[in-house]
């Protein structure tokens, strides 16, 4: 028998084999379904649970943008707006699981006052939600964008150049202290890294937790440390081929010491601070969405003095680089801090928790490879990581980004 | 470290950080260019204020949709003028009562488990006159033990609660209440099994009119029992109404003639709720406490109840047209306590 079915394997694909089980398992769900899911009654009544992802507010409308989070449909049929019955149309009447639906509620809403709103089902079941403060969305038109890449500019394109004027000064400084500030660049980015995983996290626990919750900022995590390594290996590749062709400008990969970086690293740094910053565009967007302009014109400062040392970053991997071409620089600049501008119309517009909780992740994740990119760097001669100069380095970056980051802190 | 975007901004957050940076923030709204966004928003409130207008022409307040009377089995425009007087027979007053577990919808497209007096909610408005004798057959048809407990002056045996006379009567037992008609007014009957608000909320509950022995002036007389319900279990009522739809009487009014005297007896079964109230528009009542006098201790237009309170109300409207009534308890007439008469 052993030797029938060896012989069956070697005249057919060996992928076939490999489907065998999925077939199985296609036949066993249909058969499951089809005969309604034989000695398994349900109990209980059916879990109805609607997560709030959006809302939007217009003069004398409430525009609920819901997902279906629970276990069965959902039959939303009464709106109670502050113990009122309110008019409202939706776009579906039977929201499946993990479908969306848009509710929207007639009622003369005042602006600064709190709404307590009960999405009334079929079952007489109430889904709540509240909106604290009262603020009119803003439309999405030309003046809006404008004003969110005016933000996004701000707090992302303007300090990160600014930052990036320290080249000269980094320049200057002997290799001992090159290591101490690519050591800063470290902490710095570690601080991004930590700061982007927790408020994924937070973030994911605001959205529809069947999309994966704070598994998204992980899996978002995961996915960009793969992906930057196998990226990297690509061009480290091809720049060692360039080499051998005698093109290449001296640059060489993970040889230790600080010639072995270079743009290559200020690219990637660039990259993981410039996803970092899509995210922080988020917050701010979807802050300046839900009315807490306030809040968000005044971080813009705070944000500026944060991400000013963000550009010390990028240059720092430079540092004993030959003549720096100015568009290549801004190129970098404009990396790192072009998207919080993107971030910032996405987060207004279009707020979705997990997406930004998946984008959070992915900023984390990159900033991760960049820091292991780096690190080799760091060495002293004595090939040691930790000398007392890098982890004074580290240290003042985790504490500099800490004590900017009061400055944003609400 | 950021905490702003997820909409939790309290209000009292809110204000303090603006107070903090209120320096700050005028100078950004000056630099930021966002006209566009001001005229904008002109232009959304004029559109939605126009889209209102035409939606409050339409005549439709508060919940969307409407409820299917044959579906549920009963209709609150039959029940407003439904008294059952029973059957005589050998010089007594019968009735029978069934007790039914029975969904029904109480808001456009809501839906409740209720417990129901002969499968409507409110129970049937029973009739007697002052000084009869008065049988109720109960069977209990739900699936949990009930009772039916009448206000009236009788022997405890027939009081109808838990542990007394024949006591809680057991899903497919039955039992015999009997007692006279006494004293005349507007009362009320209910179950009384335990957890009690649970077993009244439900819906076992109506109204119960013993008449005078000389009768009352001719009038067309509405029964009105107002309720409520939890649907969604937090001891708290989800809907308003009387006689259980919510705005049952404001797509449809109750027709009432000029000139024409109108009695109400209004009853307050809600749960949950301490008080209720009813107020009637462009009109004022004789209010009659507990229906138990036959002078009027109150002429107003606005009467509150506690829970199980009743009343009777005299009024003739003296000019045609629609005119409002409804709990002023805002929020219960909000929630579906609220109707209209149409005077014809």
């Amino acid at each position: 028998m052993e030797a029938a079915a060896a012989t069956v394997t070697r005249r057919r694909p060996t992928w076939l084999a490999g489907l065998v089980p999925l077939l199985v398992l296609g036949l066993a769900i249909g058969l499951f379904v089809a005969l309604d899911a034989p000695g398994l009654d349900r109990i209980g009544v059916p879990q109805e649970e609607l997560a709030v992802e959006r809302t939007v507010l217009k003069p004398g409308e409430i525009e609920l943008h819901v997902r279906n989070d629970g276990a069965d449909p959902v039959q939303v049929r009464q709106v109670i707006v502050n113990d009122g019955y309110a008019s409202f149309a939706q776009t579906d009447k039977n929201i499946g699981r993990l479908g969306g639906a848009e509710i929207d509620v007639q009622y003369p809403w005042i602006e600064g006052q709190t709404y307590e709103i009960a999405l009334l089902t079929t079952t007489g079941a109430t889904i709540e939600h509240t909106i604290d403060v009262a603020v009119e969305t803003p439309e999405a038109g030309l003046g809006f964008y404008g004003l969110m890449a005016l933000i996004g500019f701000y707090v992302g394109v303007i300090p990160v150049a600014i930052g990036m004027l320290w080249l000269p000064w980094v320049r200057s400084v002997d290799a001992r202290w090159t290591r101490f500030l690519l050591a800063f660049t470290v902490g710095l980015l570690a601080f991004l890294g930590i700061d982007a995983l927790l408020e994924g996290t937070e973030l994911a626990g605001t959205g529809a937790e069947t999309l994966g919750g704070a598994a998204l900022v992980w899996l978002g995590a995961a996915g960009a440390y793969l992906g930057l390594t196998a990226v990297d290996g690509w061009l480290a590749r091809r720049r060692q081929r360039l080499d051998g062709a005698g093109r290449g400008d001296g640059v060489r990969a993970g040889a230790g010491g600080v010639r072995g970086l270079g743009y290559r690293a200020a690219f990637l740094v660039a990259l993981g601070i410039g996803l970092h910053n899509l995210g922080e565009g988020l917050a701010i967007g979807s802050a300046y969405a839900i009315g807490s302009l306030a809040l968000g014109a005044a971080l813009v400062v705070g944000f500026a003095l944060h991400n000013t040392t963000e550009g010390l970053a990028i240059v720092a991997p430079v540092a004993r680089q030959g003549a720096a071409s100015l568009p290549r620089l801004a190129l970098l600049g404009l990396l790192a801090g072009a998207p919080a501008m993107v971030g910032a119309w996405i987060g207004a517009s279009a707020f979705d928790p997990n997406l930004a909780a998946l984008m959070f992740g992915i900023g984390a994740g990159a900033i991760a490879q960049v820091i292991v990119q780096i690190a080799p760097a760091v060495k002293d001669e004595a090939g040691r990581l930790l000398h007392p100069l890098a982890a004074g380095g580290l240290l003042a970056g985790l504490l500099v980004m800490y004590a900017t980051g009061l400055l944003v802190s609400v | 470290m950021r905490k702003f975007w997820n909409g939790k901004v309290s209000r009292r957050g809110l204000i303090g950080g603006a107070a903090a940076t209120g320096a700050a923030l005028p100078v950004v709204h000056e630099l930021v260019p966002h006209q566009g966004l001001h005229d904008q928003a002109a232009t959304a409130a004029e559109h939605k204020a126009r889209a209102r207008a035409a939606h409050r022409g339409s005549g439709h307040l508060g919940a969307v949709g409407s409820v299917d009377p044959r579906a549920n089995g009963f209709d609150p425009h039959e029940i407003v003028r439904d008294f059952d007087e029973g059957i005589v027979r050998g010089g007594v007053r019968e009735w029978e009562l069934v007790a039914e577990d029975r969904e029904i919808e109480v808001a456009p497209g809501v839906r409740y488990a209720a417990w129901t007096y002969n499968g409507r909610v409110p129970g049937p408005t029973l009739r007697a006159r002052e000084g009869e004798r008065l049988r109720i057959r109960f069977v209990n048809g739900s699936s949990h033990p009930h009772t039916i407990h009448f206000h009236g002056i009788h022997r405890d045996v027939m009081d109808g609660i838990p542990g007394v006379g024949p006591g809680n009567i057991a899903p497919g037992e039955s039992t015999v209440y009997e007692f006279d008609a006494t004293p005349f007014g507007l009362h009320l009957y209910h179950c009384h099994s335990t957890p009690l608000a649970e077993h009244i909320a439900k819906g076992l509950y109506g109204g119960f009119v013993i008449d005078p022995r000389q009768g009352r002036p001719a009038a067309d007389e509405l029964v009105m029992v107002m309720n409520g319900f939890d649907t969604n279990f937090d001891r708290s009522n989800e809907v308003y109404a009387v006689n259980t739809v919510a705005f049952a009487y404001m797509d449809k009014p109750i027709r009432v003639k000029r000139g024409e005297l109108v009695r109400i007896y209004l009853v307050n079964a809600l749960e949950f709720d301490l008080l209720n109230s009813f107020h009637v528009h462009a009109n004022f009542f004789d209010y009659y406490p507990t229906g138990t006098r036959l002078e009027p201790r109150d002429f107003t237009d606005t009467v509150i109840q506690g829970q199980g309170e009743r009343g009777i109300l005299e009024l003739r409207f003296p000019y045609t047209g629609k005119y409002m009534f409804h709990a002023h308890v805002s929020e219960f007439a909000e929630l579906g306590w609220m109707g209209f008469f149409e005077v014809v």
